[in-house]
């Protein structure tokens, strides 16, 4: 009879384990007690340790690999025992073509497998479900419709206390997490850890769900912005003090007109299906104290550019307030990402998922440029799209990704 | 070659046996550096012999009241000094438990006054002791008393607690300087042994860092008991004779002259931070003259963490306790729930009892917090009634919108027991619903604070 190895919980608070390194392979025999692997806790480095004699098979989890605690990494078996499907826990093992390996030995694990820790491309995390807080910062929490999830427990065992809500500028409506800074004080310790707070778990999981599983493809193009340029000094002066419009709200509103007339650009990759938005919600990235968030601008391609430009300001302001409520920043149809204000040329962008594609925005910057014959300075910007692969094929992005250039360098084509 | 530990602490009172018992709980090799008797201020002449002498006061004051339960005690005849001679041998069993809990934990006591040297050392005559992770200040606070109105303590008939601990009889009259905790136990200890008492305050009110209701009540039961108590006033000259003091006293606009045979000196403490050597290590002080500690207690030399009344208020022995604990969890790298400055509940043992725990409704006003006050008088609970213990109250301020509890104010019999449900409900951040929530046993003081909990959401039942 085999006996299943499942990752334990060695520390009282331990929710998830990292195998660290196996110290048995697949085939080995093992006893009771002996070690079997080192797992990174959130504590500590441990041992996990045999519970039977026996052999190790159906190893199902990689060195490196994090599953949460209760799941099957492995089981003992007796030698020669014939045994079912793998452990479901896991993903079944990809043979490593480890040439090391003495030949005979079928199916060992020595290269990272995508195990299914929880697969959640839009599904909260399953430990959030559970919320240590105290009753205050219940209440606190209820009345201000703040989601103690998204909140970073500085209490007892991570619970959640009433400054950890008090910590943010306005209670009313703070659905970030507030960020655990480190406490000053000098404790002898040589460093601190400080648990991840419910955000930055929920990025590293669903960026983690982006560049690993979605099978990404980048398009660059650069963009002449001289009349763009002139555009832009054109409306500010005719907005006054009405407002201004910047370069990103002048790319965010032709990215939505562009969208419109490359639906399938502006869609979602679902499980079984792919849902082609008609509506279009541009994303618009927006770097906070503890991580980035994504407010949207909602039908972005009726809006003016007046009415962009301020929601715009409102919604990063919002943000970096730890204001946005959540139906601000989720329901994008596509994202644009900018870090030209950091002199960055060009970069790739991680798509958000469920979206299938993000627009990085590089800088603005005056280049040489042959134009009818003749070198001329103008003002040019890199754009690279990111393409989820399944949904967006390379022309279909470029087909898109020629329009937006168009409407950017004739921004007059806007009003088509 | 200097005798190595892990860990030294100088003083070994409250907060400095504590924190050598938890730091050998945590596997490091302890020292405890005491010049007198293990325990401090706090076993030997503070909390610990007071609270036997109150018990007394307390007994003789039941049986003068005995008859009307139906018990006769016949003539009650009090003798100061065999309560006295009770004390100093609860006292000595306190210190000898500190002794029998330092052997037990295998904590290496060194008599002696110690002196830090640079290097994490310390002296101790001619030995030098060295640390290898902390020094722990530890070293406490005396009496001090209040030289600015001229009268010196000279031990006789001006007396400090730490005379009025040992006196073999209680004096016919005495004036109490001072209305703190320690002024009111020793007018409610001699007031009971016979002694005509007058309790003289400087601030506006008795027992001025509580609320001020507590005060009232205080005020109230210790004149209807015939405690001459002088809120406001002022010491204006102080004559001490042979065997009388005389004191000009102003109060409400004008002077009198009081006659006692003694006057107790129960204000003005001072911290132990002379001739240890802090200096010569980098150690400072504070304008107020306390130790300069870290959110972590360590002080401004690394490696000397400094604990208890030296580093700063509240000087309460169950303040240093707990600081005790937290800095040698630090020092052994650990991560303790950091300490609550705001919710040490403060307590007076005087009869009745008063005691407290974090804002006052006066600190509510001042913050102004959206506060409800909730009262319920013990005069309405059916267990005070039995025990005849009809006085006080229980009163709790809530936050207007979450109910979070601001303070608590408890005066009455046992209410230094009662507090600590309201301390562990503030501790974890528990409401007034909450407290309310938890059934109370009937019937039983601890009923009050539930009562009072539910008169803050407009919900008294018993009243």
């Amino acid at each position: 009879m085999a006996t299943n190895v499942y990752m334990e919980a060695l520390s009282p608070t331990m929710e998830e384990g990292r195998v660290a390194k196996w110290h048995k392979r697949d085939g080995d025999a093992v006893k009771a007690g002996e070690t079997l692997a080192e797992v990174e806790t959130d504590k500590a480095v441990m041992d996990l340790v045999a519970r039977a004699d026996g052999v190790l098979r159906q190893v199902a989890v990689a060195e490196g690999q994090t599953v949460p605690v209760g799941s099957v990494v492995a089981v003992i078996a007796s030698p020669g025992e014939a045994l079912g499907a793998a452990p479901a826990a896991a993903a079944p093992a990809t043979p490593a073509g480890s040439g090391k390996r003495e030949t005979g030995n079928v199916a060992t694990v020595t290269a990272p497998a995508p195990v299914a820790v929880t697969p959640l491309p839009s599904a909260p995390p399953t430990d959030a479900t559970r919320v240590k807080a105290s009753p205050l910062a219940r209440r606190m929490a209820k009345e201000a419709g703040v989601d103690l999830k998204l909140v970073a427990g500085s209490g007892p065992g991570g619970r959640v206390v009433k400054k950890d809500l008090d910590r943010a500028p306005v209670v009313a409506a703070a659905p970030f997490p507030v960020s655990r800074v480190p406490h000053p004080e000098r404790t002898g310790a040589p460093y601190e850890d400080v648990p991840l707070t419910q955000i930055r778990k929920t990025i590293a999981k669903r960026l983690a769900t982006s560049l690993g599983p979605i099978p990404h493809f980048f398009l660059t193009t650069e963009v002449d912005m001289e009349r763009a340029a002139e555009a832009r000094d054109a409306l500010n002066k005719q907005l006054g003090d009405r407002g201004k419009v910047s370069f990103n709200d002048i790319v965010i509103k032709a990215t939505a007109l562009a969208l419109r007339t490359h639906r399938a650009c502006n869609a979602w990759f679902q499980e079984d299906h792919i849902r082609y938005w008609n509506e279009v919600h541009i994303g618009m990235a927006v770097a906070v104290e503890d991580g980035l968030i994504t407010p949207v601008i909602r039908s972005a391609d009726l809006k003016s550019l007046g009415e962009i430009g301020r929601e715009a300001k409102d919604l990063a302001e919002q943000a970096r307030n730890r204001r946005l409520q959540p139906n601000e920043y989720t329901g994008a149809t596509f994202s644009v990402s900018n870090l030209g204000m950091f002199d960055i040329d060009q970069f790739t962008a991680v798509i958000n998922p469920p979206e299938a594609g993000i627009i990085a925005v590089g800088s603005i910057v005056q280049k040489a440029v042959v134009l009818d014959g003749q070198v001329t300075a103008r003002r040019r910007m890199r754009l690279t799209m990111s393409c989820d692969h399944r949904v967006i094929d390379g022309a279909t992005g470029a087909a898109f990704l020629q329009t937006l250039k168009q409407m950017l360098e004739n921004p007059l084509a806007m009003l088509l | 070659m200097a005798s190595q530990f892990d860990v030294i602490i100088l003083g070994g009172g409250p907060a400095g046996y504590v924190a050598a018992i938890r730091s050998a709980q945590l596997g490091m090799s302890t020292a405890v550096i005491e010049k007198e008797k293990l325990g401090g201020v706090c076993v030997n002449i503070g909390c610990i012999p007071t609270k036997a002498l109150l018990h007394s006061a307390y007994i003789a004051r039941l049986l003068r009241e005995a008859k009307e339960f139906g018990v006769e005690a016949g003539a009650v005849k009090t003798d100061y000094g065999v309560a006295m001679q009770r004390s100093r041998k609860v006292s000595d069993q306190n210190s000898k438990g500190v002794e029998f809990l330092m052997k037990k934990n295998k904590v290496t006591v060194v008599k002696g006054s110690g002196v830090l040297l640079p290097g994490r050392k310390v002296k101790v005559a001619g030995d030098t002791y060295e640390a290898k992770k902390a020094v722990i200040i530890a070293t406490g606070s005396r009496v001090k008393g209040l030289p600015q109105i001229g009268l010196e303590i000279n031990k006789t008939t001006v007396i400090s607690s730490d005379e009025a601990l040992f006196l073999e009889k209680a004096p016919a009259s005495l004036a109490i300087i001072g209305a703190g905790a320690v002024g009111m136990e020793f007018a409610d200890i001699f007031h009971a042994f016979g002694t005509k008492v007058t309790l003289i305050e400087a601030l506006p009110r008795i027992l001025p860092l509580e609320d001020p209701e507590a005060s009232d009540a205080l005020a109230k039961s210790y004149k209807k008991r015939g405690i001459d108590v002088i809120p406001g006033a002022k010491v204006k000259k102080g004559t001490a004779g042979k065997d009388k003091v005389t004191l000009e006293v102003e109060a409400s606009g004008a002077t009198q002259k009081l006659e006692v045979a003694t006057v107790l000196m129960a204000a003005g403490r001072a911290v132990n931070t002379e001739s240890i050597g802090l200096a010569e290590c980098g150690v400072q002080v504070t304008e107020r003259g306390f130790i300069k500690v870290d959110a972590g207690l360590q002080t401004t030399a690394p490696g000397y963490y400094a604990i208890g009344d030296v580093a700063g208020p509240p000087m309460l022995a169950h303040k240093g306790m707990r600081e005790g604990v937290t800095v040698t969890e630090l020092v052994a790298g650990k991560k303790p729930h950091a300490i609550r400055y705001d919710n040490v509940p403060s307590v007076t043992y005087c009869h009745p009892e008063v005691a407290s725990i974090g804002l006052t409704e006066d600190q509510c006003k001042e913050r102004k917090l959206e506060y409800v006050a909730g009262r319920f008088p013990f005069s309405a609970n059916g267990r005070a009634r039995g025990t005849g213990e009809t006085e006080g109250f229980v009163k709790i301020l809530r936050d207007k919108k979450y109910g979070e509890i601001l303070g608590a104010h408890i005066v009455g019999g046992h209410a230094s027991e009662i507090i600590h449900e309201l301390a562990v409900a503030r501790e974890n951040e528990y409401t007034v619903e909450e407290v309310e929530l938890a059934i109370h046993a009937h019937p039983t003081m601890s009923e009050a604070v539930a009562q009072a909990a539910l008169d803050s959401l407009g919900r008294v039942v018993d009243m």
